[in-house]
Protein backbone atom coordinates (compact mmCIF):
# COMPACT_ATOMS: atom_id res chain seq x y z
CA UNK A 1 0.00 0.00 0.00
CA UNK A 2 2.70 2.76 0.40
CA UNK A 3 4.48 2.40 -2.64
CA UNK A 4 0.91 2.72 -4.14
CA UNK A 5 0.49 5.76 -2.10
CA UNK A 6 3.93 7.19 -2.24
CA UNK A 7 3.31 7.08 -6.29
CA UNK A 8 -0.04 8.44 -5.94
CA UNK A 9 1.58 11.57 -3.54
CA UNK A 10 4.30 12.25 -6.43
CA UNK A 11 2.08 12.48 -9.18
CA UNK A 12 -0.33 14.77 -7.13
CA UNK A 13 2.85 17.35 -5.63
CA UNK A 14 3.63 17.39 -9.50
CA UNK A 15 0.28 17.65 -10.74
CA UNK A 16 -0.41 20.91 -7.94
CA UNK A 17 3.07 22.30 -8.60
CA UNK A 18 2.10 22.98 -11.70
CA UNK A 19 -1.11 25.09 -11.00
CA UNK A 20 -0.05 26.72 -8.29
CA UNK A 21 3.80 28.05 -7.48
CA UNK A 22 5.42 28.16 -3.96
CA UNK A 23 8.01 31.58 -4.36
CA UNK A 24 10.99 30.10 -1.92
CA UNK A 25 13.35 33.32 -1.40
CA UNK A 26 17.11 33.52 -0.42
CA UNK A 27 17.54 32.42 3.62
CA UNK A 28 13.65 30.63 3.29
CA UNK A 29 12.69 26.49 2.94
CA UNK A 30 9.79 25.11 1.67
CA UNK A 31 7.88 23.87 4.28
CA UNK A 32 4.57 22.64 2.68
CA UNK A 33 3.45 22.26 -1.14
CA UNK A 34 0.82 23.55 -3.14
CA UNK A 35 -0.71 19.59 -2.79
CA UNK A 36 -0.05 19.83 1.03
CA UNK A 37 -1.52 23.28 1.11
CA UNK A 38 -4.58 22.59 -1.27
CA UNK A 39 -5.46 19.93 1.77
CA UNK A 40 -4.96 21.11 4.66
CA UNK A 41 -7.14 24.09 3.23
CA UNK A 42 -9.88 21.53 2.15
CA UNK A 43 -9.50 19.56 5.27
CA UNK A 44 -9.74 22.75 7.04
CA UNK A 45 -13.11 24.13 5.89
CA UNK A 46 -14.77 20.73 5.71
CA UNK A 47 -13.84 20.17 9.47
CA UNK A 48 -15.00 23.88 10.84
CA UNK A 49 -18.26 23.38 8.39
CA UNK A 50 -19.10 20.47 10.21
CA UNK A 51 -17.51 21.57 13.34
CA UNK A 52 -20.33 24.20 13.13
CA UNK A 53 -23.42 22.33 12.07
CA UNK A 54 -22.42 19.91 14.29
CA UNK A 55 -22.69 22.36 17.47
CA UNK A 56 -25.98 23.44 16.43
CA UNK A 57 -27.18 19.81 17.07
CA UNK A 58 -25.11 18.95 19.63
CA UNK A 59 -25.60 21.98 21.84
CA UNK A 60 -29.37 23.40 22.76
CA UNK A 61 -27.36 27.08 23.70
CA UNK A 62 -25.96 27.00 20.63
CA UNK A 63 -28.76 25.88 18.43
CA UNK A 64 -30.41 29.40 17.99
CA UNK A 65 -27.22 31.32 17.13
CA UNK A 66 -25.68 28.71 14.83
CA UNK A 67 -28.35 27.24 12.81
CA UNK A 68 -29.31 30.46 10.83
CA UNK A 69 -26.34 30.40 9.74
CA UNK A 70 -26.74 27.52 7.41
CA UNK A 71 -30.60 28.23 6.56
CA UNK A 72 -32.21 26.57 9.60
CA UNK A 73 -32.58 23.66 11.25
CA UNK A 74 -33.64 21.19 9.06
CA UNK A 75 -30.94 22.60 6.46
CA UNK A 76 -28.24 22.41 8.90
CA UNK A 77 -28.96 19.16 9.18
CA UNK A 78 -29.31 18.32 5.99
CA UNK A 79 -25.61 19.39 5.31
CA UNK A 80 -24.18 18.20 8.36
CA UNK A 81 -23.37 14.46 7.02
CA UNK A 82 -22.17 15.73 4.07
CA UNK A 83 -19.55 18.58 5.25
CA UNK A 84 -18.38 15.63 6.93
CA UNK A 85 -18.31 13.38 4.48
CA UNK A 86 -15.91 15.81 2.17
CA UNK A 87 -14.15 16.22 5.53
CA UNK A 88 -13.30 12.40 5.58
CA UNK A 89 -12.75 12.19 1.78
CA UNK A 90 -9.75 15.05 2.02
CA UNK A 91 -8.75 14.09 5.47
CA UNK A 92 -8.32 10.73 3.53
CA UNK A 93 -5.76 12.27 1.17
CA UNK A 94 -3.89 13.84 3.58
CA UNK A 95 -3.09 10.82 5.46
CA UNK A 96 -1.70 9.14 2.10
CA UNK A 97 0.36 12.48 2.13
CA UNK A 98 1.45 12.92 5.76
CA UNK A 99 1.39 8.99 6.96
CA UNK A 100 5.05 8.04 6.76
CA UNK A 101 6.38 11.20 8.43
CA UNK A 102 4.14 11.21 10.83
CA UNK A 103 5.13 7.34 12.05
CA UNK A 104 6.01 7.36 15.93
CA UNK A 105 9.94 7.14 16.37
CA UNK A 106 12.05 7.20 19.32
CA UNK A 107 12.07 10.98 19.34
CA UNK A 108 8.78 11.57 19.80
CA UNK A 109 8.93 9.09 23.21
CA UNK A 110 11.77 11.52 24.04
CA UNK A 111 9.95 14.53 22.89
CA UNK A 112 6.78 13.43 25.17
CA UNK A 113 8.34 13.22 28.54
CA UNK A 114 10.02 16.54 27.77
CA UNK A 115 6.73 18.44 26.74
CA UNK A 116 5.91 20.14 30.00
CA UNK A 117 9.31 21.78 29.29
CA UNK A 118 7.97 22.36 25.60
CA UNK A 119 4.60 23.69 27.19
CA UNK A 120 5.88 26.41 29.44
CA UNK A 121 8.66 27.56 26.92
CA UNK A 122 11.40 26.40 28.98
CA UNK A 123 13.10 25.39 25.81
CA UNK A 124 13.63 28.21 23.53
CA UNK A 125 14.61 25.66 20.85
CA UNK A 126 13.35 21.95 20.11
CA UNK A 127 16.12 19.13 20.54
CA UNK A 128 18.12 18.35 17.61
CA UNK A 129 16.36 15.16 16.99
CA UNK A 130 13.16 16.57 16.40
CA UNK A 131 12.26 16.07 12.37
CA UNK A 132 9.82 17.04 9.93
CA UNK A 133 7.01 17.34 12.81
CA UNK A 134 7.25 16.99 16.58
CA UNK A 135 5.29 14.41 18.66
CA UNK A 136 2.43 17.03 19.32
CA UNK A 137 1.79 17.11 15.53
CA UNK A 138 2.18 13.42 15.25
CA UNK A 139 -0.15 13.07 18.42
CA UNK A 140 -2.82 15.86 16.57
CA UNK A 141 -2.78 13.94 13.19
CA UNK A 142 -3.19 10.29 14.73
CA UNK A 143 -6.19 11.59 16.74
CA UNK A 144 -7.49 13.34 13.82
CA UNK A 145 -7.37 9.69 12.37
CA UNK A 146 -9.24 8.00 15.06
CA UNK A 147 -11.96 10.47 15.51
CA UNK A 148 -12.23 10.41 11.73
CA UNK A 149 -12.88 6.75 11.63
CA UNK A 150 -15.04 6.82 14.07
CA UNK A 151 -17.08 9.82 12.60
CA UNK A 152 -17.42 7.78 9.45
CA UNK A 153 -18.45 4.77 10.89
CA UNK A 154 -20.89 6.39 13.54
CA UNK A 155 -21.63 9.05 11.37
CA UNK A 156 -23.33 6.64 8.37
CA UNK A 157 -25.16 4.98 11.33
CA UNK A 158 -27.30 8.21 12.37
CA UNK A 159 -27.42 8.97 8.95
CA UNK A 160 -29.06 5.65 8.20
CA UNK A 161 -30.52 5.41 11.52
CA UNK A 162 -33.52 3.18 10.15
CA UNK A 163 -31.71 0.69 9.29
CA UNK A 164 -30.25 -0.22 12.19
CA UNK A 165 -31.61 -0.37 15.90
CA UNK A 166 -32.82 2.43 18.44
CA UNK A 167 -30.01 1.50 20.59
CA UNK A 168 -27.11 1.46 17.78
CA UNK A 169 -28.38 5.01 17.30
CA UNK A 170 -28.60 6.05 20.87
CA UNK A 171 -24.44 4.72 21.79
CA UNK A 172 -23.37 5.95 18.19
CA UNK A 173 -24.39 9.49 18.85
CA UNK A 174 -22.78 9.81 21.99
CA UNK A 175 -19.07 8.49 20.28
CA UNK A 176 -19.89 11.09 17.82
CA UNK A 177 -19.77 13.81 20.38
CA UNK A 178 -16.90 12.27 21.81
CA UNK A 179 -15.05 12.37 18.86
CA UNK A 180 -16.27 15.34 18.06
CA UNK A 181 -14.65 17.10 21.47
CA UNK A 182 -11.34 15.30 20.85
CA UNK A 183 -10.78 16.81 17.70
CA UNK A 184 -12.14 20.32 19.24
CA UNK A 185 -9.53 20.16 21.68
CA UNK A 186 -6.95 19.23 19.19
CA UNK A 187 -8.33 21.75 17.10
CA UNK A 188 -8.00 24.92 19.69
CA UNK A 189 -4.33 23.66 20.35
CA UNK A 190 -3.07 23.60 16.86
CA UNK A 191 -4.95 27.06 15.78
CA UNK A 192 -2.94 28.82 18.43
CA UNK A 193 0.03 27.09 18.05
CA UNK A 194 0.03 27.80 13.80
CA UNK A 195 -0.95 31.39 14.59
CA UNK A 196 -0.20 33.35 17.58
CA UNK A 197 1.77 30.93 19.49
CA UNK A 198 4.55 30.15 16.87
CA UNK A 199 5.48 33.63 15.01
CA UNK A 200 6.11 32.02 11.18
CA UNK A 201 4.47 28.71 11.28
CA UNK A 202 1.47 30.05 9.80
CA UNK A 203 2.92 31.62 6.48
CA UNK A 204 4.21 27.91 6.40
CA UNK A 205 0.34 26.50 5.56
CA UNK A 206 -0.10 29.74 3.34
CA UNK A 207 3.41 30.62 1.30
CA UNK A 208 4.70 27.06 2.02
CA UNK A 209 7.62 28.56 3.33
CA UNK A 210 9.40 29.35 6.49
CA UNK A 211 12.47 30.95 7.84
CA UNK A 212 16.34 28.79 7.96
CA UNK A 213 15.90 30.50 11.80
CA UNK A 214 12.18 28.87 12.00
CA UNK A 215 13.43 25.89 10.76
CA UNK A 216 16.58 25.14 13.32
CA UNK A 217 14.08 26.15 16.54
CA UNK A 218 11.17 24.06 15.40
CA UNK A 219 12.33 21.25 13.17
CA UNK A 220 16.48 20.86 13.84
CA UNK A 221 16.59 17.16 12.46
CA UNK A 222 14.58 18.44 9.80
CA UNK A 223 17.13 21.59 8.98
CA UNK A 224 20.09 19.76 9.38
CA UNK A 225 18.58 16.99 6.26
CA UNK A 226 17.53 20.19 4.18
CA UNK A 227 20.26 22.39 4.24
CA UNK A 228 22.77 19.04 4.15
CA UNK A 229 20.48 16.92 1.31
CA UNK A 230 20.30 17.78 -2.04
CA UNK A 231 17.29 20.34 -1.51
CA UNK A 232 15.74 17.48 -4.11
CA UNK A 233 11.62 19.13 -2.94
CA UNK A 234 12.74 22.81 -3.23
CA UNK A 235 14.29 21.80 -6.26
CA UNK A 236 10.69 20.10 -7.75
CA UNK A 237 8.46 22.73 -6.82
CA UNK A 238 10.71 25.48 -8.50
CA UNK A 239 10.31 23.84 -11.54
CA UNK B 1 -48.86 24.70 37.75
CA UNK B 2 -51.36 27.23 39.76
CA UNK B 3 -54.71 25.98 39.40
CA UNK B 4 -56.74 28.33 37.16
CA UNK B 5 -59.21 28.90 40.15
CA UNK B 6 -59.11 32.75 40.34
CA UNK B 7 -62.78 33.07 40.05
CA UNK B 8 -63.49 30.27 42.16
CA UNK B 9 -66.25 31.58 44.56
CA UNK B 10 -64.67 31.41 48.29
CA UNK B 11 -67.26 32.88 50.29
CA UNK B 12 -70.36 34.54 49.44
CA UNK B 13 -71.99 37.30 51.64
CA UNK B 14 -75.39 36.30 54.06
CA UNK B 15 -75.10 32.74 52.34
CA UNK B 16 -76.60 29.91 54.71
CA UNK B 17 -74.44 26.99 54.56
CA UNK B 18 -71.13 25.95 52.81
CA UNK B 19 -70.24 27.93 50.07
CA UNK B 20 -71.04 25.62 46.71
CA UNK B 21 -68.49 23.92 44.68
CA UNK B 22 -65.79 24.29 47.63
CA UNK B 23 -62.61 21.91 47.59
CA UNK B 24 -63.43 21.48 43.91
CA UNK B 25 -60.28 20.68 42.14
CA UNK B 26 -59.35 20.57 38.22
CA UNK B 27 -57.85 17.38 36.94
CA UNK B 28 -55.26 18.29 34.91
CA UNK B 29 -53.62 14.92 33.61
CA UNK B 30 -55.85 13.08 30.56
CA UNK B 31 -55.78 9.52 29.52
CA UNK B 32 -56.98 7.04 27.18
CA UNK B 33 -58.03 3.95 28.18
CA UNK B 34 -57.74 1.00 25.98
CA UNK B 35 -59.56 -2.05 27.17
CA UNK B 36 -57.67 -5.03 24.99
CA UNK B 37 -60.20 -7.85 26.14
CA UNK B 38 -63.36 -5.58 24.37
CA UNK B 39 -61.52 -4.71 21.35
CA UNK B 40 -63.29 -6.67 18.47
CA UNK B 41 -60.86 -5.14 15.68
CA UNK B 42 -63.31 -3.28 13.94
CA UNK B 43 -60.73 -1.14 12.68
CA UNK B 44 -63.36 2.21 13.04
CA UNK B 45 -60.18 3.83 15.32
CA UNK B 46 -58.20 3.84 12.55
CA UNK B 47 -60.31 5.72 10.21
CA UNK B 48 -61.42 7.65 12.11
CA UNK B 49 -57.65 9.11 12.80
CA UNK B 50 -57.42 9.08 9.46
CA UNK B 51 -60.12 11.20 8.33
CA UNK B 52 -60.03 13.65 11.59
CA UNK B 53 -56.37 14.34 10.71
CA UNK B 54 -57.11 14.17 7.08
CA UNK B 55 -54.43 12.34 5.91
CA UNK B 56 -54.89 10.86 2.30
CA UNK B 57 -55.61 7.35 2.61
CA UNK B 58 -52.47 5.07 1.80
CA UNK B 59 -52.45 1.55 0.13
CA UNK B 60 -52.78 -1.36 2.61
CA UNK B 61 -50.53 -4.30 3.05
CA UNK B 62 -51.31 -7.75 3.32
CA UNK B 63 -49.60 -10.07 5.44
CA UNK B 64 -51.89 -13.61 5.87
CA UNK B 65 -53.03 -11.22 9.04
CA UNK B 66 -55.93 -8.82 9.56
CA UNK B 67 -53.85 -5.75 10.50
CA UNK B 68 -53.93 -3.14 7.73
CA UNK B 69 -49.63 -2.48 7.72
CA UNK B 70 -46.98 -4.52 9.63
CA UNK B 71 -46.67 -0.69 12.08
CA UNK B 72 -48.17 2.61 12.38
CA UNK B 73 -47.17 5.45 9.39
CA UNK B 74 -46.50 9.10 9.13
CA UNK B 75 -49.66 9.30 7.55
CA UNK B 76 -51.54 6.48 9.60
CA UNK B 77 -51.32 7.19 13.51
CA UNK B 78 -53.46 4.50 14.83
CA UNK B 79 -52.66 0.63 13.73
CA UNK B 80 -54.62 -2.17 15.11
CA UNK B 81 -52.68 -4.94 15.71
CA UNK B 82 -53.23 -8.98 15.49
CA UNK B 83 -51.34 -11.03 17.19
CA UNK B 84 -52.00 -15.08 16.89
CA UNK B 85 -50.50 -15.80 20.32
CA UNK B 86 -50.33 -19.25 21.64
CA UNK B 87 -49.62 -19.61 25.33
CA UNK B 88 -50.28 -22.61 27.51
CA UNK B 89 -51.60 -24.53 24.82
CA UNK B 90 -54.24 -21.78 24.49
CA UNK B 91 -54.71 -19.80 20.88
CA UNK B 92 -55.94 -16.42 21.42
CA UNK B 93 -56.58 -13.76 18.70
CA UNK B 94 -55.36 -10.40 20.39
CA UNK B 95 -56.26 -7.05 19.24
CA UNK B 96 -54.12 -4.19 20.39
CA UNK B 97 -54.84 -0.52 19.66
CA UNK B 98 -51.20 0.61 18.52
CA UNK B 99 -50.13 4.20 18.99
CA UNK B 100 -48.33 6.90 20.79
CA UNK B 101 -48.58 6.64 24.59
CA UNK B 102 -47.94 9.78 25.65
CA UNK B 103 -45.15 8.82 27.91
CA UNK B 104 -44.96 11.09 31.14
CA UNK B 105 -41.25 10.83 30.81
CA UNK B 106 -41.21 11.48 27.13
CA UNK B 107 -37.95 9.35 25.35
CA UNK B 108 -38.53 11.21 21.89
CA UNK B 109 -38.55 14.42 24.15
CA UNK B 110 -35.22 13.59 25.54
CA UNK B 111 -33.64 12.77 22.36
CA UNK B 112 -34.81 15.88 20.61
CA UNK B 113 -32.02 18.28 19.92
CA UNK B 114 -34.05 20.80 18.04
CA UNK B 115 -35.68 23.94 20.06
CA UNK B 116 -39.48 23.97 20.05
CA UNK B 117 -40.18 20.79 18.24
CA UNK B 118 -41.70 18.12 20.20
CA UNK B 119 -43.83 19.48 23.96
CA UNK B 120 -45.34 18.41 26.35
CA UNK B 121 -48.37 19.76 27.33
CA UNK B 122 -49.61 19.59 31.43
CA UNK B 123 -52.27 17.54 30.78
CA UNK B 124 -49.66 14.69 29.58
CA UNK B 125 -49.88 15.00 26.29
CA UNK B 126 -47.03 15.15 24.07
CA UNK B 127 -47.13 17.12 20.54
CA UNK B 128 -44.62 16.84 18.12
CA UNK B 129 -44.31 20.52 16.44
CA UNK B 130 -43.38 19.54 12.70
CA UNK B 131 -42.50 23.37 11.83
CA UNK B 132 -39.06 22.95 14.15
CA UNK B 133 -38.72 19.54 13.25
CA UNK B 134 -35.11 19.33 11.96
CA UNK B 135 -35.67 15.96 10.96
CA UNK B 136 -32.52 14.16 12.53
CA UNK B 137 -34.69 11.15 13.52
CA UNK B 138 -33.02 11.02 16.67
CA UNK B 139 -36.60 11.13 18.00
CA UNK B 140 -37.48 7.56 16.83
CA UNK B 141 -34.52 6.07 18.70
CA UNK B 142 -35.34 7.94 21.63
CA UNK B 143 -38.77 5.47 22.27
CA UNK B 144 -39.38 2.69 23.37
CA UNK B 145 -42.37 1.88 21.31
CA UNK B 146 -41.09 2.43 17.69
CA UNK B 147 -44.17 4.96 17.00
CA UNK B 148 -42.77 8.34 15.75
CA UNK B 149 -42.26 7.88 11.85
CA UNK B 150 -40.10 9.88 9.26
CA UNK B 151 -41.29 11.23 6.31
CA UNK B 152 -38.88 11.23 3.47
CA UNK B 153 -40.33 13.67 1.42
CA UNK B 154 -41.21 16.75 4.10
CA UNK B 155 -38.18 15.42 6.31
CA UNK B 156 -40.43 15.47 9.16
CA UNK B 157 -41.63 12.80 11.99
CA UNK B 158 -45.20 12.41 13.09
CA UNK B 159 -47.17 10.55 15.66
CA UNK B 160 -50.39 10.63 17.29
CA UNK B 161 -51.01 13.81 18.40
CA UNK B 162 -53.45 12.59 21.02
CA UNK B 163 -56.04 14.79 18.74
CA UNK B 164 -54.49 17.78 20.75
CA UNK B 165 -56.77 19.94 18.59
CA UNK B 166 -59.70 18.15 19.65
CA UNK B 167 -58.72 17.54 23.56
CA UNK B 168 -58.01 21.36 23.71
CA UNK B 169 -62.10 22.02 22.89
CA UNK B 170 -62.98 19.57 25.55
CA UNK B 171 -64.24 16.98 22.91
CA UNK B 172 -62.64 13.54 23.36
CA UNK B 173 -60.33 12.03 20.72
CA UNK B 174 -61.59 10.94 17.25
CA UNK B 175 -60.52 7.45 17.89
CA UNK B 176 -62.42 6.99 21.18
CA UNK B 177 -65.32 9.51 19.63
CA UNK B 178 -65.57 6.22 16.94
CA UNK B 179 -65.24 3.19 19.35
CA UNK B 180 -68.22 1.04 19.06
CA UNK B 181 -67.32 -1.39 21.77
CA UNK B 182 -66.84 1.17 24.59
CA UNK B 183 -62.68 -0.52 24.85
CA UNK B 184 -61.12 3.14 24.35
CA UNK B 185 -62.28 5.86 26.58
CA UNK B 186 -61.03 9.51 27.36
CA UNK B 187 -60.95 10.87 30.99
CA UNK B 188 -58.87 12.35 33.30
CA UNK B 189 -56.15 10.16 34.44
CA UNK B 190 -56.59 9.33 37.95
CA UNK B 191 -60.66 8.20 36.04
CA UNK B 192 -58.96 5.55 34.07
CA UNK B 193 -56.51 4.70 36.14
CA UNK B 194 -59.52 2.99 38.45
CA UNK B 195 -61.64 2.03 35.77
CA UNK B 196 -58.64 0.31 34.04
CA UNK B 197 -58.43 -1.32 38.03
CA UNK B 198 -61.69 -2.20 38.07
CA UNK B 199 -61.70 -4.19 34.63
CA UNK B 200 -58.59 -5.66 35.31
CA UNK B 201 -59.89 -7.12 39.09
CA UNK B 202 -63.30 -8.11 36.95
CA UNK B 203 -61.10 -9.79 34.47
CA UNK B 204 -59.24 -11.71 37.18
CA UNK B 205 -62.04 -12.89 39.32
CA UNK B 206 -65.11 -13.29 36.95
CA UNK B 207 -63.57 -14.19 33.34
CA UNK B 208 -60.43 -16.38 34.31
CA UNK B 209 -57.89 -14.61 33.46
CA UNK B 210 -55.94 -15.02 36.56
CA UNK B 211 -52.48 -12.49 35.20
CA UNK B 212 -54.87 -9.82 33.47
CA UNK B 213 -53.85 -6.24 34.85
CA UNK B 214 -53.34 -2.96 33.73
CA UNK B 215 -50.29 -1.64 31.40
CA UNK B 216 -48.91 1.87 32.76
CA UNK B 217 -45.47 1.18 32.67
CA UNK B 218 -43.37 3.06 36.13
CA UNK B 219 -40.31 2.92 34.41
CA UNK B 220 -40.89 5.96 32.05
CA UNK B 221 -43.26 6.98 35.36
CA UNK B 222 -46.53 5.99 33.25
CA UNK B 223 -48.17 6.86 30.52
CA UNK B 224 -51.11 9.04 28.64
CA UNK B 225 -52.59 5.75 27.02
CA UNK B 226 -52.98 2.91 29.65
CA UNK B 227 -53.77 -0.56 28.59
CA UNK B 228 -55.95 -3.73 30.21
CA UNK B 229 -54.54 -6.68 29.29
CA UNK B 230 -55.20 -10.25 30.17
CA UNK B 231 -51.93 -10.83 30.73
CA UNK B 232 -49.97 -8.41 32.41
CA UNK B 233 -46.72 -10.55 33.46
CA UNK B 234 -46.11 -11.31 29.69
CA UNK B 235 -46.56 -8.12 27.53
CA UNK B 236 -44.67 -9.08 25.08
CA UNK B 237 -47.37 -11.05 23.82
CA UNK B 238 -49.11 -7.87 22.91
CA UNK B 239 -45.98 -6.32 21.32
CA UNK B 240 -45.52 -4.24 24.10
CA UNK B 241 -42.15 -4.20 26.02
CA UNK B 242 -41.89 -5.02 29.65
CA UNK B 243 -39.77 -2.87 30.80
CA UNK B 244 -39.67 0.18 28.35
CA UNK B 245 -36.79 2.46 28.76
CA UNK B 246 -35.01 5.43 27.20
CA UNK B 247 -31.28 4.94 26.26
CA UNK B 248 -29.29 6.87 29.07
CA UNK B 249 -27.67 8.20 26.36
CA UNK B 250 -30.24 10.57 25.76
CA UNK B 251 -30.71 11.66 29.76
CA UNK B 252 -27.55 11.80 31.29
CA UNK B 253 -25.54 12.31 28.33
CA UNK B 254 -27.66 14.91 27.16
CA UNK B 255 -28.25 16.61 30.53
CA UNK B 256 -24.51 16.17 32.14
CA UNK B 257 -22.17 15.52 30.03
CA UNK B 258 -23.05 17.81 26.66
CA UNK B 259 -22.51 20.83 28.85
CA UNK B 260 -19.45 19.40 30.38
CA UNK B 261 -18.36 18.98 26.64
CA UNK B 262 -19.21 22.71 26.05
CA UNK B 263 -17.19 24.60 29.37
CA UNK B 264 -14.77 22.01 28.90
CA UNK B 265 -14.33 23.71 25.28
CA UNK B 266 -14.95 27.30 26.23
CA UNK B 267 -12.12 26.59 29.43
CA UNK B 268 -9.46 25.18 26.27
CA UNK B 269 -10.01 28.31 24.19
CA UNK B 270 -9.26 30.58 27.23
CA UNK B 271 -6.83 28.39 28.20
CA UNK B 272 -4.40 28.83 25.08
CA UNK B 273 -5.39 32.77 25.31
CA UNK B 274 -4.06 32.86 28.54
CA UNK B 275 -0.83 30.71 27.85
CA UNK B 276 0.06 33.35 25.15
CA UNK B 277 -0.12 35.67 28.23
CA UNK B 278 1.80 33.60 30.78
CA UNK B 279 4.43 32.29 28.55
CA UNK B 280 4.77 34.06 25.26
CA UNK B 281 5.48 33.05 21.81
CA UNK B 282 8.25 30.57 20.91
CA UNK B 283 9.97 32.40 18.47
CA UNK B 284 12.37 31.37 15.76
CA UNK B 285 16.10 31.73 17.11
CA UNK B 286 18.68 32.33 15.41
CA UNK B 287 22.19 30.60 16.33
CA UNK B 288 24.34 31.26 18.72
CA UNK B 289 21.25 31.02 21.41
CA UNK B 290 20.36 33.88 23.44
CA UNK B 291 20.81 33.74 27.20
CA UNK B 292 17.89 33.10 29.20
CA UNK B 293 16.97 35.28 32.29
CA UNK B 294 15.37 33.11 35.14
CA UNK B 295 12.36 34.41 37.60
CA UNK B 296 14.69 35.22 40.03
CA UNK B 297 16.54 37.82 37.82
CA UNK B 298 12.72 38.84 36.55
CA UNK B 299 12.03 40.17 39.85
CA UNK B 300 15.59 41.89 40.62
CA UNK B 301 15.51 43.57 37.25
CA UNK B 302 11.82 44.42 38.48
CA UNK B 303 12.93 45.49 41.86
CA UNK B 304 15.52 47.87 40.64
CA UNK B 305 13.28 49.31 38.17
CA UNK B 306 10.80 50.40 41.50
CA UNK B 307 11.31 54.14 42.07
Amino acid sequence: MSTTAKNFDEKARGEFAGIGTTRVRRGELLRHPVYTRFLHWSVAIFFILSLLTGFAIYSPWLFRWIAPLFGGGPRTRLLHPWFGLVFTVFFFFQFLNWFVPMAWTASDRRWMKKMRQYVTNEDRVESEDVGFFNAGQKLYFWAIVVSAILFLITGLLLWFDDVVGRWVVAVSYVIHDLAALLMLAGFIIHVYEGTAQQPGTFRSMIDGTVTEDWAQTHHPAWYRDVSEGSHKETQKERQ
Amino acid sequence: MANPRTFQIQEISAHPGPVAGQGTRREEQVCKYIDVSTCIGCKACEVACVEWNDHPFRETTFNNTYQTMPETEWNYYNLIKFAEDQHDGNFMWLMRKDQCLHCEDPGCLRACPADGAIIKYENGIVDFQQENCIGCGYCISGCPFDIPKFHPNTKKVYKCTFCSDRVGQGLEPACVKACPTGCLKFGTKSDMVQIAGLRAKQLREVSGFADAGVYDPQSIKGTHVIYVLHDIKRPERYGLPANPIIPPSYTYWKWLAKPTGLLLGVLGIGAVFFHRVFYGPRVPEPAPREVETRPHDEIEAGRKEAP
